[in-house]
């Protein structure tokens, strides 16, 4: 009970309070590069949840067996510092296979995607996770369940500015905001609100 | 020693791990592989890429799968025209038919000397504003062009212009891609076979007292050139005359009995 009590807590806090994009300032750049459209925001961060998701779960089974495996540390070989170089090959391997997915199954969303899909990899959301769950000594389950909240605190984030900037277009903005600068200031602006989750 | 052991153990660490990736992504980059035609991309190299959108496809990409699929004609792009046809016939393997080669032309010969204004209008130069002005534009005639450049701005390829109050296309520069057509709020324009001699430069569904009230030289619907044609290309329809290309042997009696000298 008191483990499900725990997961419900992570999955809050990170998917809402601490939201990965609006609190923690990680992931930024799809999330302005690829919030235009509604759809195309949604597509990403159905694509971000499947490698933040899978990630997580691989990058804490390959820290917890052979990276910071028992066995090599009392043979007194430590490969934890590893850690960033081996969680970046699995991220790139499995954005890999996402593309190559997409581009079989879901041509659209493929081409609407365009660079940022690649660019999942330098997601800095993606190493954010398997990192932090690192440092949180998160176990496995936990891991998942704080990669899964994340990302899914991306796809709020992404869709909700998404939504904000289709509705921005139909606005008549002074010049000198038009553009990223009254994305950035949107930006902030939820980042404000998102903050009011933390009193909670 | 020990520094040894522990790069030994780094390396066969990432070793195996990038190996093991490496096969993963190899065995599913078989299992997803998309099968690109390479005729598309060869068809795609030979459209002319305005992305006109003439051929009825979302541009010359999508006319390009829509030919590898059998579902276009190799001569569907009205830009390219022969040559083009001929080229993208090569990739198919099919010999391309001889499309007949069209060119858009404005139905009105209503020049700034031959009608008159209704009243005088100043305000935005665009035909489809031209809706919400009484009568439908300054122009006595509620169907000639209006001479604002809708057209004009539409076209591509600067084939279309306004010579004296009316759009006039150069034949030579056309392409017939249909985008004035498109634009035209009067439905003026219309694709008439590149060589064909004779068309009523008229659109006018007006009767012939109100034709002749707003136009000097619009059509009457009188009928003249439909008992003298001697092919039977040519019929009066809604108070206009119209000559069917197909049948139109280039006579030239319609042009010569006309009293309004309409039929170029």
């Amino acid at each position: 009970m008191e483990t499900l009590s725990t997961l419900i807590g992570i999955a809050i806090t990170y998917a809402i309070v601490n939201n990965v994009v609006l609190s923690q300032f990680l992931g930024i750049c799809p999330f302005l590069g690829v919030s235009k459209k509604t759809e195309t925001a949604a597509g990403m961060g159905g694509a971000v949840i499947f490698v933040i998701t899978i990630a997580s779960f691989i990058t804490g089974v390959i820290y917890k067996y052979i990276l910071a495996n028992e066995a090599l540390l009392n043979m007194g070989i430590d490969l934890t510092y590893l850690k960033t170089i081996v969680f970046i090959l699995v991220i790139a391997a499995l954005v890999q296979f996402v593309e190559m997915f997409l581009k079989k199954s879901i041509p659209a969303l493929y081409k609407s995607l365009g660079v940022y899909l690649p660019l999942i990899t330098t997601n800095c959301a993606v190493l954010g996770v398997a990192l932090n769950a690192i440092t949180y000594e998160y176990n496995l389950l936990e891991t998942v369940v704080y990669g899964l909240a994340t990302a899914v605190g991306f796809f709020i984030a992404i869709v909700l500015m998404a939504g904000i900037r289709e509705k921005i277009e139909y606005n008549d903005i002074p010049k000198p905001f038009q553009g990223t600068a009254i994305v950035l200031v949107t930006a902030a602006l939820m980042s404000i609100a998102f903050m009011g989750f933390s009193g909670m | 020693m020990e520094i040894l052991i522990a790069a030994g153990a780094a390396a066969a660490v990432c070793g195996i791990l990038a190996l093991l990736l490496g096969l993963f992504l190899g065995f599913s980059g078989n299992a997803f592989k998309v099968e690109v035609d390479e005729r598309e991309e060869a068809i795609c190299g030979v459209l002319p890429g305005n992305n006109c959108g003439g051929c009825g496809y979302a541009g010359c990409s999508g006319l390009a799968a829509a030919i590898v699929k059998g579902e276009a004609p190799v001569n569907q792009c009205p830009v390219g025209g022969a040559p083009v046809a001929a080229q993208i016939g090569e990739i198919m393997g099919v010999k391309p038919e001889a499309g007949v080669k069209k060119v858009a032309f404005v139905k009105c010969a209503g020049t700034c000397d031959k009608t008159k204004n209704d009243y005088e209008y100043t305000g935005i130069e665009d035909c489809a504003a031209m809706a919400f002005v009484p009568n439908g534009g300054p122009k006595s005639c509620n169907y000639g062009c209006m001479g604002y450049g809708s057209c004009v701005k539409a076209c591509p390829f600067d084939a279309i212009h306004i010579v004296n109050g009316v759009a006039v296309v150069d034949k030579e520069a056309c392409k017939a891609c249909g985008k004035c057509i498109a634009v035209c709020p009067k439905n003026l324009i219309e694709l008439v076979p590149y060589d064909a001699k004779h068309i009523v430069q008229c659109n006018s569904k007006d009767k012939g007292v109100s034709v002749t009230k707003a136009c000097e030289t619009g059509c009457i619907a009188c009928g003249i050139c439909v008992k003298n044609c001697p092919s039977d290309a040519v019929h009066v329809e809604n108070n206009i005359a119209y000559i069917d290309q197909e049948k139109c042997t280039g006579c030239g009696i319609c042009a010569e009995k006309c009293p309004k000298k309409i039929i170029l």
